[in-house]
């Protein structure tokens, strides 16, 4: 085959479910014109794999959770001009991130009979926190039309046209209902950044937070209201404890909200804290 | 990657492609014998199991899904039955009906991923669907426009194709009107006539000669082609219900894997999924599959695994045709979702997932916290099969070079359409080899 010229893509794969690197495959009007004006070159799922080469485009799905991963995205940044972390796994560390505030070993032990046969790390983190990211795709999963536009951004040598504001614009935009005002429905619109089009108003739930914090989110404000219509504050922390736990807005607020929660009123696996070093050696020398 | 030495040789594949999550293949044979056979899972674990524990009982639709972003429907109505189930409600009717409608879409979307992007460059010498669309772009158009019509359904009943924001314990938080749906019956009977296409132009194939006798696991319900619940049945008499799915497998964790490999009773290897659905099924197949299986020269009982493209293009015909029907039939419900209460217990819930048999089970408390959940996926299941299917055919074929063999081992594990993201997270254990 002969060399392109045309600017080449990989797409890589860390702790995930798939759906983000999916949502290219998705795009089933526009996918052979992408792979006519980009040489996708590195895109396993695909069945694509050319390796060792250097790409202009790196797109990340997943979160680092295993030593060797920690080591392969450093990899990928090397062999990579632009890299893009595509998600909320790769973005703030992924639903997978709730064993950030547990016991990785006790999760170990409820999973798997043989834990030694694992290797994993005690937190799950976003790809920025080991290696610099050109660009950060929210959503769990990423929308369609936000990743076309970021590669033709990128073909275009542009900063992606991305915004940053909540996700009630965009239900205002689509004349929607505030579903948190009309029917009193617990919502994180109002700090959660825009991309889905208002989703889940638009089908009469409130907004999940599934694209993570806005740009500048005020997410003490959003709780106290939320608790003044009645939301008990161990279901806010679930609330806030999802696909992008380990965002700091995020996290912080519900560090905040559940320790001013009484004890008793929550669930045991949201109480956990992390084992202090000598508990981990009282267990250890059990063992 | 691979060498030929003359007393053994060693097949490995670090990093499978066109299969979903992170897998590798390991073979060893020595003196004209197979010694060791692994298709290794290294996809990082993600501990769904765990962190359920003190969730909401409302949560694990959303939070299931993300386990696998090919399948989530599967996740969300498994996840769904089994919650229900504890608090002792049933949803049928139009809300019913709306969930196998659902489902339809993502049988659609799935299968045809893996029959035109994943497994057909296989069959037709292409490294990838996008070599494959050089050769021949009408066929990989109809692929892609197939796909977006499942995706096309799922997005109207759902909200969105991947992670789906509209299913929730009880029904949907907004029911679709009839005209909303009445738009998706001009893109489903396209759909219906590329599916047909589909099944003809997979029946064209060659298909490598090897059939196994299986034990093959489904779901059996009453009238329809298993989606939501009812007994789960095999060819050798199994036949139990739901509720005792654990009773009767038994998880193992062996070292080079992080999903957990699943047994019948001791050590029966099983195989789940579309060819199990079909040979355990096909009498409730719609009549328009039924005549396409059988002008693909497909019998009522197939072991050729290679033929499981066949027998997945046959199910997206079926499933086109049960959402022309469902859409047809639907009548708007008077509330999109039936009110559930928590009550202290044990739910199990089992749904028919692109791949095979997906169990969940959760154990909840009278406030609705859940105190323990197990997640059963399909590819755990069939881990085991695939690893002996993978034995015989390497047997069978040493004559082949290191490059073709190892070509017709990964074409082999595509059979089963391995969904490593899903695969690698779970399950309890109960018994442990090594």
């Amino acid at each position: 085959m002969a060399r392109s010229s045309r600017p080449k893509l990989a797409v890589w794969k860390f702790a995930s479910c798939d759906g983000c690197q999916l949502t290219l495959l998705d795009c089933e009007d526009e996918l052979l014109e992408v792979a006519g004006a980009i040489d996708i070159a590195y895109f396993l799922e695909a069945g694509v794999a050319e390796v060792g080469g250097a790409y202009d485009l790196s797109l990340v799905e997943g979160s680092v959770t295993t030593p060797a991963d920690a080591e392969r995205i450093r990899q990928v940044r090397a062999m990579s001009r632009r890299l893009v972390t595509i998600g909320a796994c790769a973005t703030a560390g992924g639903v997978q991130a709730l064993r950030n505030f547990a016991d990785i070993e006790e999760y170990l032990s409820i999973v798997y009979a043989q834990p030694e046969f694992i290797s994993t790390l005690g937190e799950s983190t976003p790809i920025a926190a080991h290696v610099p990211v050109d660009f950060e795709l929210r959503g769990c999963p990423i929308d369609k039309r936000q990743l076309l536009e970021v590669l033709t951004a990128f073909l275009h040598e542009r900063r992606p046209e991305v915004p940053g504001h909540s996700v009630c614009v965009e239900c205002k935009m689509r004349g929607n209902v505030c579903v948190m005002v009309a029917h009193g429905t617990s919502c994180l619109g109002p700090v959660t950044h825009a991309g889905c089009g208002a989703l889940c108003p638009t089908y009469h739930r409130g907004c999940y937070g599934c694209f993570g914090p806005m740009e500048t989110p005020n997410a003490a404000s959003l709780g106290d209201q939320l608790e003044v219509d009645g939301l008990p504050a161990t279901d806010l922390v679930r609330l806030l404890r999802t696909f992008n736990t380990w965002s700091p807005e995020f996290r912080d607020e519900s560090v905040v909200r559940l320790s001013a929660t009484p004890e008793r009123a929550v669930p045991v696996s949201l109480t956990r804290e992390r084992p202090t070093e000598e508990e981990r050696r009282d267990r250890d020398g059990a063992r | 990657m691979t060498h030929r030495a003359p007393a053994g040789r060693t097949l490995r594949v670090e990093a499978l492609a066109r299969v979903e999550g992170e897998g590798a293949m390991h073979i060893e044979t020595r003196d004209g014998e197979v010694v060791d056979v692994q298709l290794r899972i290294y996809e990082p674990p993600r501990f769904f199991e765990a962190f359920l524990r003190g969730r909401s009982f409302t949560e694990p639709p959303d939070l299931t899904a993300r386990i696998c972003g090919i399948c989530p429907v599967a996740y969300q109505l498994s996840a769904c039955r089994a919650i229900e189930d504890a608090c002792g409600v049933t949803v049928d009717g139009p809300l019913e009906a709306l969930r196998r409608l659902i489902y339809c879409g993502e049988w659609i979307e799935s299968h045809t991923l893996h029959v035109y992007l994943l497994h057909a460059p296989d069959f037709l010498g292409a490294r990838s669907a996008i070599e494959l669309a050089e050769r021949d772009r009408p066929a990989v158009e109809r692929g892609l426009r197939l796909k977006k019509a499942g995706n096309e359904l799922i997005e109207l009943v759902g909200g969105r194709a991947i992670h789906p924001v509209n299913v929730k314990v009880g029904g949907f938080y907004r029911a679709p009107t009839r005209r909303e749906l009445a738009a998706l019956v001009d893109p489903m009977a396209r759909a219906r006539d590329d599916a047909l296409e589909t099944v003809r132009w997979v029946a064209g194939f060659e298909f490598p000669d090897y059939e196994h006798d299986y034990t093959f696991v489904a779901l059996r319900e009453p009238q329809h082609y298993p989606v939501l619940g009812g007994r789960v049945v095999s060819n050798r008499g199994l036949d139990i219900d739901e509720a005792a799915f654990l009773d009767h497998v038994v998880a193992e964790h062996v070292a080079h894997s992080t999903a957990l490999h699943a047994h019948l009773g001791d050590d029966e290897d099983y195989l789940v999924g579309p060819l199990a659905r079909y040979n355990l099924n096909s009498d409730r197949l719609a009549p328009l599959a039924v005549e396409a299986a059988r002008e693909a020269g497909l019998d009522a009982v197939c072991r050729n695994p290679y033929r499981s493209i066949v027998v997945r293009a046959v199910e997206v015909l079926h499933a086109c045709e049960t959402a022309l029907s469902l859409i047809a039939d639907y009548e708007e419900p008077d509330r999109p979702s039936v009110d559930v209460e928590p009550a202290a217990g044990v739910g199990h819930g089992c749904t028919e997932a692109p791949r095979g048999l997906l169990y969940h089970r959760y154990e909840i408390d009278d406030a609705g916290t859940i105190l323990d959940a197990r997640i059963v996926p399909p590819t755990s299941q069939n881990q085991p099969t695939i690893e002996h299917d993978l034995w015989h055919v390497v047997e069978a074929n040493l004559d082949l070079d290191d490059a073709a063999l190892t070509a017709l081992c990964e074409q082999t594990i595509r059979n089963y359409d391995p969904c490593i993201s899903c695969s690698a997270h779970f399950l309890d254990l109960t018994r442990i080899d090594r």
